[in-house]
């Protein structure tokens, strides 16, 4: 059964070569990243104007989306899991198609409907003077609109493969269901929530086409880490390639976060 | 406190029909083959699955009423359910877990402290309360959800197969703490089992379930020595043969003849158990008027004894010690004799 042979032993050649070359085409990039960086300038690259700001204001706005994600996106799981409404895999379909849309027209798309000619942007703005393009707001909501989806289907995956037998034993206790949501539902699938809300943030942390299409580039109010590294390349390359280590510094450890404390954890959930 | 309930469900091929009625203190079997539709029941009374038609009451409560479209959801039901497999919340103590019930019903924390601490101690598993479910053997987390659902104080009791996922010897243990609370709870309990033993040791009485229909209710002893069906009477190891009483002769459904000790008339079940079945190689002299030529179909090790099932004439399973199967020296397809004292066989009418 188990092959335990020393070098590489079972892994035939046409599938060897193209994994190799898989492996230097993802990890190449990132080395030249690394040796190409101005490590000698950095710290000075980093205390530019503008740098702190722009991660300040992306690490609020990806938390924030990230909190907006699980308060409406985990109900949300629920209801695609476990709920016996009509519909459902259209409303699965409907949800996740951020997943797959290209970001800049979900920035569109967002755009026309809370822009000041939008439908629902035009009432805000008559009813109670709000405008949301080019906003910290409108950041928040871009983020949250490619990320959720991300959220979503990682809870529901949790909830799926979450025993419900355990909800019915809830039932029998004299549990309402919110009840069983509450004290046993969402205790069993913790892990999966977090796993799903890190990869929520991480995907909220580097959103740029939605961002900068819908709230624009402001320095300080949405110019988030993604757009000034952009913004960046253009003018002073050495200054991107210093932006882009601190967001690749922040990824892995969202990653070593991800495997450590709760994959590895979701893993083993009984 | 009692269990009337009229319960029809379809689902699917299954179509189950059950009436059980169940007195107070009572404890009833549900005795059945997998894919019988007890789970089916036991759900419908729990309140998880609405009837399609059909009357549940408790205590002149009605939980399910599908007339007059009442159905009382499962929460609001005072019952308590033990399942296969415990169940106990993993992310809950134990203590945490026996109190479930009683937190979200209202006791307050104290007092749910205190019961929970008193039914520790009746399932014998004082100063685990802390521990969580997966740090418990299994017969200690189906002792815990036993007493998860005994300290609310349940109207109706619901077990369902609450012994099969326990090894041998911790069955034995868990049985006799299980049938030392049931002659002490007050209110109905209906058991789901598959194991007769259980059926046996906890039930008063026994429903017999197959196909979604109750093929024999009874006493366990009526049941275990007067079996209906095939099913029951492999369940408690018996040969059943159907037949037609002539005299104190049965001929049999399938063909063969049983000499019987006492007189029968009509259709008839013959019974014989597996020990009062002899072997021989040759035709035995002597006494016993049953003497049949079968062939041996198969044999497995049973306990000290090899349990022979034999083809024929007279469908038998015989249980012969290991010695007496070595010195016959049979490989399955041989023919071997197969001898019954005629008052070894019970004749009941069908």
């Amino acid at each position: 059964m188990s092959r335990t042979g020393r070098t590489g032993a079972g892994v035939p050649v046409p599938l060897m070569i193209p994994a190799a070359l898989a492996v230097a085409f993802l990890v190449l990039p990132l080395a030249g990243l690394l040796v190409r960086a101005p490590w000698s300038g950095l710290a000075e690259q980093l205390t530019a104007p503008g740098v702190g700001s722009a991660l300040r204001l992306s690490l609020v706005s990806a938390t924030a989306a990230t909190a907006v994600s699980l308060v409406l996106g985990v109900p949300l799981a629920w209801v695609l899991a476990r709920s016996r409404v009509r519909g459902r895999a259209v409303l699965r379909a409907l949800v996740t198609v951020p997943l797959v849309l290209p970001p800049v027209v979900g920035g569109v798309a967002l755009f026309l409907v809370l822009g000041r000619q939008g439908i629902v942007g035009s009432w805000l703005d008559e009813t109670f003077g709000i405008t949301i393009p080019f906003t910290t707001t409108a950041v928040v909501i871009a983020q949250t609109f490619v990320a959720m989806p991300f959220l979503v289907v990682s809870v529901e995956g949790a909830l799926r493969a979450a025993d419900a037998r355990f909800e019915d034993v809830a039932a029998t206790l004299g549990a309402d269901r919110w009840t069983t949501f509450r004290r046993v539902t969402l205790p069993m699938v913790a892990p999966g929530v977090a796993a799903g809300a890190v990869l929520c943030w991480a995907r909220a942390l580097g959103e740029f086409g939605a961002t900068i299409t819908f709230a624009g580039n402001f320095p300080g109010t949405t110019q988030t880490m993604p757009v000034a590294v952009y913004l960046a390349l253009q003018r002073d390359p050495e200054a991107a390639v210093a932006l882009s280590l601190v967001l690749l510094a922040v990824s892995l450890a969202t990653l070593l976060l991800l495997r450590d404390r709760w994959l590895g954890r979701a893993g083993v959930a009984p | 406190m009692s269990l009337s309930a009229r319960v029809r469900v379809r689902r699917g091929m299954l179509h189950v029909e059950l009436d059980v009625e169940v007195a107070d203190g009572e404890v009833l079997a549900v005795l059945g083959p997998n894919g019988a539709g007890k789970s089916t029941l036991l759900r419908v009374l729990a309140g998880l699955l609405a009837p399609d038609a059909g009357r549940v009451e408790v205590d002149g409560v009605p939980w399910d009423d599908v007339a007059r479209g009442v159905h009382l959801a499962s929460h609001r039901r005072p019952l308590g359910m033990v399942f296969q497999d415990a169940l106990l919340f993993p992310h809950l103590s134990v203590a945490d877990n026996v109190a479930f019930g009683l937190r979200t019903r209202g006791t307050g924390r104290a007092a749910a402290r205190a019961a929970v601490d008193g039914w520790l101690t009746r399932v014998e598993l004082d100063g685990l309360g802390g521990r969580r479910p997966a740090e418990l053997s299994g017969g200690q987390a189906q002792r815990a959800a036993l007493a998860r659902a005994l300290v609310g104080d349940p109207a109706l009791l619901l077990l369902d197969e609450p012994l099969s996922a326990l090894d041998a010897r911790t069955r034995l243990t868990v049985r006799a703490v299980l049938r030392r609370h049931l002659a002490a709870f007050a209110g109905s309990t209906v058991l789901v089992t598959h194991d007769p033993v259980d059926a046996m040791a906890l039930a008063d009485r026994v429903v017999v379930v197959e196909e979604g229909r109750v093929v024999q209710a009874g006493t366990p002893v009526e049941v275990s020595r007067r079996p209906r069906t095939d099913y029951v009477a492999r369940l408690v190891g018996l040969s059943l043969l159907p037949g037609t009483g002539q005299g104190r002769t049965v001929r049999l459904d399938g063909g063969g003849e049983v000499a019987v000790a006492e007189e029968v008339t009509g259709p008839v079940f013959a019974a014989v158990r597996p020990e009062s079945v002899a072997l021989y190689l040759a035709r035995p002299e002597g006494s016993p008027r049953n003497v049949w030529l079968l062939r041996l179909a198969g044999a497995v090790p049973h306990g000290t004894t090899v349990r022979c099932e034999l083809e024929g004439a007279v469908p038998l399973v015989a249980d012969v010690t290991a010695t007496a199967f070595a010195e016959l020296g049979l490989a399955p397809g041989a023919e071997v004799w197969a001898a019954v004292k005629a008052s070894e066989v019970a004749v009941y009418a069908r």
